[in-house]
């Protein structure tokens, strides 16, 4: 649960932001998917974002490490910060950009290739580690973190496709973390789970919280209740409302929220 | 408490009106068995008194079944927001509904150990308190039944009637019993069924402020709550 005593959050001018949004409006060619949204994402804490399909929280996501660049009718406006230094800047590396704000998907995604080469793939390209020993440290602590490393230590060679779904998902995060992110953005990371390997990474994006700023994107109200200390109602492209998890789910001030949250909405 | 869109699973919606009928029955008979008790009193009607303490078991068959349900929805609906703020004030109400037909069973038991033909200037003000609380319990789960937060408000101003009707009864029953001795077992009866219709007021009090919770999200101000007897009443 929160840590905040403040009865309210305001969506922005956050003293603890590490990312923030200022009138952020996104076009898929002629049409808007994103309508001004400004927003500021919390160093400590989890932030979820909920809405119902199509109501832009995953288009909103994308846009926090640039993810939306590689659709070409995509077109954003408005301001992005990471730690105040604007993403969308033509100076701005997108690829180092990336590392520093890492991404999990809905769909567990490794590469055809082992479970270690997994997770050395992104520290290696990025010039992390100058020998195999600093590597294997790198891959052994970031198994860790993700929770991983206890299932998968005798069988680094095996291919991480090979592994279940939860283990994959858990890999992926893994894989986020080896290159040492500020941010991880995760689209949906449970909904292609079981309970069991939900429940696993709900556990990890617990123990994940303060050591990197987490944004997660679900369908799923009580996983947004569960692992979020704030949370983002999105409706048709705008940011409905935003506040404390605790608030939201108790006591939303927008009727639109409590219509969503409570299964009214039509 | 919620803007009358129906949700879009219906069969959540019939729980939950099913869920305000059951706690609409219990305090329509929990306001049965005061008014009864204190008819039966007033009468000393020992069959209507009988009644009264046999009909008590309804109600804790009902405050049974309402907590069934309402661990029933929590578990298999999780309802959020208003609808949760809402099972949580059934559960509690339940309970609170359930101790109020209790005081109303207990004055009803007091009647059989009581004598015929009182008069008494107390047994008066007691049917006076006894209406104001009886008003209480229905007009709060009437706002309970409405999500009335203004009416909840309301009910917790009253409990000051109460309150100041049970110091009037208290002073009368002393005087009385330091008037003549052998009104001491008679005054000391009376004494507990005020005693009992001041902690009716009470529950319908905490009924209100759990029903304001339930509409607004909010705790009920402190200055809008009904203060306690003087403590030189207090028993």
């Amino acid at each position: 649960m929160s840590t905040d005593t403040s009865d309210a959050v305001s969506a922005t001018g956050s003293p603890n932001a590490k990312m923030t949004a200022r009138d952020v409006s996104v076009f898929y060619g002629d049409k808007q998917a994103i309508n001004s949204v400004s927003i500021d994402v919390d160093r400590d804490n989890v932030t979820a974002f909920i809405g119902p399909s199509g109501c832009g929280k995953s288009t909103f996501l994308r846009t926090l490490n640039r993810m939306n660049d590689t659709i070409p009718s995509a077109r954003v406006e408005g301001e992005i910060k990471l730690d105040g230094e604007d993403i969308y800047a033509s100076a701005m590396d997108v690829v180092q950009l990336r590392a520093r704000v890492g991404m999990v998907f809905q769909k567990p995604n490794p590469f055809p290739k082992s479970i270690y080469d997994n997770v050395a793939y992104g520290p290696k390209i990025h010039g992390l580690a100058d020998n195999k020993g600093e590597m294997d440290t790198i891959v052994e602590r970031s198994l860790k973190r993700a929770g991983l490393w206890e299932e998968v230590k005798d069988r680094l060679t095996d291919s991480g496709t090979a592994l279940s779904g939860g283990q994959q998902q858990r890999l992926c995060i893994a894989r986020a973390i080896a290159v040492d992110p500020e941010v991880i953005l995760m689209d949906e990371p449970c909904s292609a789970l079981d309970p069991i390997a939900t429940a696993k990474i709900e556990e990890l994006i617990h123990e994940l919280r303060g050591r990197y700023a987490i944004v997660i994107v679900t369908h799923n109200m009580q996983q947004a209740a569960r692992v979020s200390q704030r949370t983002a109602f999105f409706h048709l492209g705008t940011l409905v409302e935003y506040g404390l998890t605790t608030d939201i789910f108790t006591n939303p001030r927008e009727t639109r929220t409590k219509d969503y949250i409570t299964g009214r909405y039509g | 408490m919620n803007t009358g869109m129906d949700h879009t699973v219906k069969a959540f919606d019939d729980e939950l009106s099913e869920l305000r009928g059951m706690i609409s029955e219990m305090g329509g008979r929990s306001e049965q068995a005061l008014v009864q008790a204190m008819d039966a009193l007033a009468r000393h009607d020992l069959d209507l008194a009988d009644r009264v303490i046999a009909g008590d078991k309804a109600i804790d068959a009902l405050e049974a079944e309402v907590e069934k349900r309402v661990v029933q929805v929590m578990a298999l609906r999780a309802p959020m927001a208003d609808d949760l703020r809402e099972m949580v004030a059934a559960l509690k109400i339940a309970g609170v509904v359930e101790r109020i037909g209790d005081y109303g069973k207990n004055i009803a038991k007091r009647v059989h150990r009581m004598s015929e033909g009182r008069s008494s200037e107390a047994v008066a003000l007691l049917q006076s308190m006894a209406e104001i609380a009886g008003e209480m319990v229905h007009d709060v789960l009437d706002a309970f039944a409405a999500r009335d937060a203004d009416v909840a408000v309301q009910v917790c101003e009253r409990d000051q009637a109460v309150d100041d009707f049970y110091n009037s009864i208290f002073r009368t029953l002393v005087t009385f019993m330091m008037e003549n001795p052998r009104n001491i077992g008679e005054s000391a009866h009376l004494m507990f069924v005020a005693k009992n219709i001041e902690r009716i007021g009470d529950h319908a009090t905490n009924v209100a402020e759990m029903v304001y919770y339930a509409v607004t999200g909010d705790r009920l101000p402190e200055r809008e709550r009904g203060d306690s007897p003087t403590d030189a009443a207090k028993g």
